[in-house]
């Protein structure tokens, strides 16, 4: 029976490596300028964490068979173990995850806590349930205020904008659609109208939450490679349970060149003045 | 005297059994229990000598803007239109006219018996809209709604006066019937799971109520002769009253002009 036990366990470890190895589920392709930094800090995280993984488990599996039940009634011995053994390899684990976080502390940093480029194009992000809209400034580079009295989605205006007072939302863009231009930074601010939210796009490598009464910025920049897969075209998924039709929220995020985003941007302003 | 085990828990479980039935009985009480405001007796309504309430609704200032109604997070709701959709609050029509204005007999009908029709009145959900966008009902008719849209929808009306409910319902999943128990005009319907669908449901004591169309006309036919208080609404620009007189097999004119601001 021990070496039974021990025989599934190597399987389950052999077949969970086999897994990772050959990419069977396995990342997107990456179209952001800062992927590559992200994509790194996961291979050094899966590298590191799957060779504790296979010595764990290939340890259980043999500690199974080594003090499997002989039939010959010898007693059971405690052993307390070794001190010296449990410091060192308590120490580290410590410092590999303190490290790890350290490094990927870089990738994660540069997105939010640097501020984006002056030219960065500016989108706000709403979340709601269950649905995310888009704002764009227009020409005076200025987002009008929102009024939470005045949104009301059946009117079109989920965002809540006076546009008939207010000078700076007279020419906010609303739309569904994420659309950006190539090879240009976007600073997304993030804004939930109820409950927390998430923003994920995969291929981008940007995956943040929004969370009610906060606005969060962080910046990226598409390469160009994302105008060569699925037509520039991406899904923005919720990653946050934020209700029963949580499944269903998700919008779409077009890639562009600047010439066809000044058209795009044209049009949608030329729908909504 | 000592009980046996076996028995005490056959007791407890007997005991267990008749709370838990008497539970639901009450439960199904208090469910057929929700009061009716749908009058039990009264005067019934002579055909020979009905009139009625017909008039236009009007809007009048510069014909607001309508905003684009953004659907782009379900394809299904996108492939069923082929040019873009605007918002049907504050629509006005060419000629100046309001459609889906909800006008009613407000007052003076209750000394009238108005049994609740047999036949539903339906709510289509198509191309992620509520069809119609505005209707009314009477207290204890069956609303009768349907999907025709490949995805799933959720029904939510916002009563403040009627038990608020809201149901999924799937492609291919049977309609859903549901009556309302109390007057209440309007009951806003929003769908959970696109948040730019929205219907206004008028719910009634009397069938005495019509919704202006493109014409921006309505037409309250079976009036029985009296005085009364029709009643306009609007979602954009609140409510009007008017005081109307129906003589025997007459017809009584109520206009209605709203201007903009109101009910904002």
């Amino acid at each position: 029976m021990a070496l039974a036990i021990a025989l599934v366990i190597a399987v389950i470890t052999v077949i969970s490596v086999y897994v990772f190895w050959a990419h069977v589920w396995w990342l997107p392709v990456d179209v952001s300028t800062h992927g590559a930094s992200i994509d790194h800090q996961f291979m050094m995280t899966l590298i590191m964490t799957g060779i504790v993984f296979v010595l764990a488990q290939l340890g259980l599996a043999y500690f199974v068979w080594k003090y499997r039940d002989r039939g010959d009634r010898r007693p059971a011995k405690y052993s307390h173990g070794n001190n010296a053994l449990e410091i060192t390899w308590t120490t580290a684990a410590f410092i590999v995850f303190v490290g790890l976080n350290l490094l990927g502390y870089r990738s994660w940093a540069s997105m939010r806590f640097t501020p984006a480029a002056a030219d960065a194009l500016r989108v706000e992000v709403w979340g709601e349930q269950f649905q995310f809209y888009f704002r764009y400034p227009g020409p005076d580079g200025q987002f009008g205020p929102t009024h939470v009295n005045l949104m009301n989605d059946a009117t079109g205006n989920a965002l809540g904008l006076d546009r008939d007072n207010d000078p700076a939302s007279k020419d906010d863009i609303v739309t569904a659609t994420l659309a950006i231009p190539v090879n240009r930074e976007v600073e997304l601010i993030l804004h939930s109208k109820d409950v927390g939210h998430s923003f994920y796009v995969r291929e981008l490598r940007v995956h943040q939450d929004l969370v009610p009464g906060m606005a969060i910025p962080i910046h990226f920049t598409a390469s160009e490679d994302a105008l060569n897969y699925n037509g520039g075209r991406y899904e923005i998924v919720c990653t946050q349970l934020c209700g029963l039709g949580h499944y269903k929220m998700r919008a779409f995020l077009q890639v562009m060149t600047q010439e066809d985003f000044d058209k795009w941007l044209k049009q949608q302003a030329e729908e909504q003045q | 005297m000592k009980i046996p085990r076996a028995l005490w828990v056959a007791g407890m479980a007997v005991t267990l059994l008749l709370a838990g039935c008497s539970k639901k009985q009450e439960t199904a009480e208090e469910t057929s229990a929700v009061p009716s405001e749908q009058p039990a007796g009264g005067t019934p309504v002579d055909p020979a000598t009905a009139g009625e309430i017909t008039g236009k609704v009007t809007f009048n200032g510069p014909k607001p803007k309508l905003a684009v109604l953004h659907m782009d997070q379900d394809p299904v709701c996108v492939q069923k239109h082929s040019s873009p959709v605007y918002a049907e609050d504050g629509e006005v029509n060419g000629n100046g006219t309001v459609p889906n204005a909800f006008v009613y007999v407000k007052e003076g009908a209750d000394k009238y018996t108005f049994p609740a029709p047999t036949e539903a009145v339906t709510l289509d959900q198509n191309g992620c809209l509520y069809k119609p966008h505005v209707l009314g009902i009477m207290v204890g008719q069956t609303l009768h709604i349907i999907s025709s849209d490949p995805t799933t929808h959720n029904i939510h009306p916002l009563p403040k006066n009627n038990p608020e409910w809201n149901q999924s319902q799937a492609p291919g999943a049977p309609p859903i019937d549901k009556k309302f128990a109390r007057p209440e005009v309007m009951i806003p319907v929003k769908c959970n799971q696109h948040p730019w669908m929205r219907a206004y449901i008028g719910v009634v004591k009397n069938p005495l109520y019509a919704v202006t169309g493109e014409d921006g006309t309505f037409t309250i036919k079976g009036v029985p002769p009296g005085d009364y208080t029709v009643e306009a609404w609007t979602a954009t620009w609140g409510t009007q009253d008017q005081k109307v007189a129906v003589s025997p097999k007459g017809t009584a004119t109520a206009d209605f002009t709203f201007k903009p601001g109101a009910g904002t």
